[in-house]
């Protein structure tokens, strides 16, 4: 595996200066604009750290050190973005006893940029969910549920385009159907609208209409299913425009992106990091003057 | 564990080579997961922050509520346990003084799911933190209305499940292959031609679990009451759990 690993990183350092050498002189494999992305999903009301006896994820979690990370990673880089994929609710009885509040005022002082919204938001009813909201300094960016007829209406965006050191990165979000996992008398008149379709509109006006550089995906829809249930997978490659789906919903721990194949033969990365607040994930891309970042002969190292 | 944890920094590196006219301008994604654990320092002002919040919910959730005299775990029953028995059985004590004072009727049966009980319960001190860690979830109790006919197909469910969901009101017994032998609600064989009032949890009802014969019942009633508060009020009333196996679902 070690060997192969180096055989890739050598055939790859090769190919910049061969490539290099073909063209011109001017030639600097150095780029112009280094975005991060940061992210979680899943976290569940876990605010405190897993305890030292923990069965299953012994002294792991915990949102004081999760500030730590972000505050270093932002001091090295001031041009990062912090996202959460959802299910910010339920899962220790902070949910139960404080309906929210805290992780929403804990994210606003992590300085998170923005959410969207996962089944388990609704457990206090869109009324619980509105309820919180005066306590989140983030945006709540939720492209597939139409809200009108409830109290969130008007209260979270389709997108959002955040600029850092001039580059455009557009966020969208989509949501799981709500009906079977959620009681309806929790989502009230919430009408879920077709992922896919909304997926294709809203990073076609971010790529084209809006000329962003990045489109990300804020997604609930789940890594990936055994039936044709939409997932991240199915909707990186049933979609154009998106350059990276960050995911939540199915508690998958991938320890790396996944790279798929989008609908124009472009590639598209999909992560997740699991739940709880465990891990962080980080997604740093470098793009050159034009601030282009994808091009045909993609070569990927791992 | 271990080896999972550290390989967590594993990176993901794309090199992409954008060409553009003549210029080769090459752009890179890194991608990678940083595992959150004790060689991260807590940030000071957030744990300061988060002080207050913990203190009320600790002092809420660890007074003692009850005395538990041994311990109970799910796995400890071929169709019943301990601990499936007092959830069951909680659940018809606290609801039907509700239920019956709303409408007039009495719960005839209660049936739960196996995987609903989220945790076990240690020999000793039961606090509401117990109540929480065995039932994490909102869920709230509802009562069906349902024919003879369905419970038939719930006891038909019971005999594919072969597991020990918990009841309370029925006494079943099955043969060592799963068939169902005897099943009396209130002393008497499943009247085809009745109807039952079971309670449940309103996810069980909507089809969790594959607990389809409760969809759609004659009548549905909610009776806005958590599981977990549920078990909360029991574990308030009593000194001591009884904590029993019986023959309520057995085989033999």
């Amino acid at each position: 595996m070690k060997r192969r690993n180096f055989i890739q990183q050598t055939s790859a350092a090769t190919a910049f200066i061969g490539i290099g050498g073909l063209s011109s002189l001017s030639f600097k494999p150095n780029y112009k604009k280094h975005i991060t992305i940061l992210h979680t999903n899943d976290v569940h009301s876990h605010i405190e750290a897993f305890g030292p006896d923990d069965s299953r994820n012994p002294n792991m979690g915990g949102v004081a050190r999760r500030a730590t990370l972000i505050e270093q990673i932002k001091n090295e880089n001031p041009n990062t973005l912090l996202l959460d994929a959802g299910d910010i609710f339920q899962g220790t009885p902070y949910f139960n006893f404080y309906g929210g509040e805290l992780e929403f005022k804990l994210m606003s002082k992590m300085k998170y940029d923005a959410a969207t919204i996962g089944n388990h938001d609704f457990d206090n009813g869109i009324d619980g969910l509105y309820a919180q909201l005066p306590h989140a300094q983030f945006d709540f960016i939720s492209s597939n549920y139409d809200f009108s007829n409830t109290v969130m209406d008007g209260h979270t965006q389709d997108h959002k385009i955040f600029t850092k050191d001039g580059v455009k990165i557009g966020v969208f979000g989509v949501g799981i159907e709500l009906e079977g996992l959620v009681n309806d008398s929790l989502y009230k008149e919430t009408k879920y609208l077709d992922p896919v379709e909304v997926a294709q509109d809203q990073s076609r006006i971010l790529k084209e209409e809006k000329n962003c550089d990045l489109v990300i995906c804020l997604s609930h829809l789940g890594y990936k299913y055994s039936s044709d249930k939409i997932s991240d997978i199915k909707l990186a490659q049933t979609t154009e425009n998106i350059d990276l789906i960050i995911g939540g919903h199915t508690h998958t721990f991938l320890d790396k992106p996944t790279v798929e194949t989008n609908k124009a033969g472009k590639k598209i990365l999909v992560n997740q990091v699991g739940c709880y607040g465990l891990y962080l994930g980080r997604i740093d891309f470098y793009l050159d003057h034009k601030n282009n970042i994808e091009a045909d002969g993609l070569k990927i190292e791992v | 564990m271990k080896i999972f944890r550290l390989s967590s920094c594993i990176l993901l590196a794309i090199i992409v080579l954008s060409c553009k006219g003549n210029s080769v301008e090459p752009a890179k994604i890194k991608g990678q997961r940083i595992a959150i654990d004790e060689k991260i320092e807590a940030d000071a002002e957030i744990e300061k922050f988060i002080t207050p919040f913990k203190e009320h919910l600790n002092k809420t959730l660890d007074s003692t509520l009850a005395y538990n005299p041994r311990p109970m775990v799910k796995s400890d029953g071929d169709l019943n346990t301990a601990i499936g028995n007092l959830m069951a059985d909680v659940v018809m004590e606290q609801t039907n003084p509700v239920f019956k004072s709303r409408t007039g009727n009495e719960i005839d049966m209660v049936l739960l799911n196996h995987g609903g009980i989220r945790s076990g319960l240690n020999k000793g001190n039961i606090s509401t933190r117990s109540a929480y860690a065995l039932m994490p979830f909102e869920n709230e109790i509802v009562v069906v209305e349902i024919s003879g006919v369905k419970i038939k197909e719930m006891l038909t469910y019971l005999e594919r499940a072969k597991t020990a969901h918990p009841v309370s009101g029925v006494k079943i017994t099955m043969n060592q292959n799963y068939k169902v032998t005897s099943a009396k609600i209130n002393g008497r064989k499943i009247d085809e031609d009745k109807t039952y009032f079971v309670a449940t949890s309103d996810y069980l009802q909507q089809g969790g679990d594959n607990m389809v014969f409760f969809k759609d019942p004659i009548s549905l009633n909610k009776v806005d009451y958590k599981l977990r508060n549920a078990i909360i009020d029991y574990f308030k009333k009593v000194d001591t759990l009884k904590v029993d196996k019986d023959n309520r679902f057995i085989r033999k």
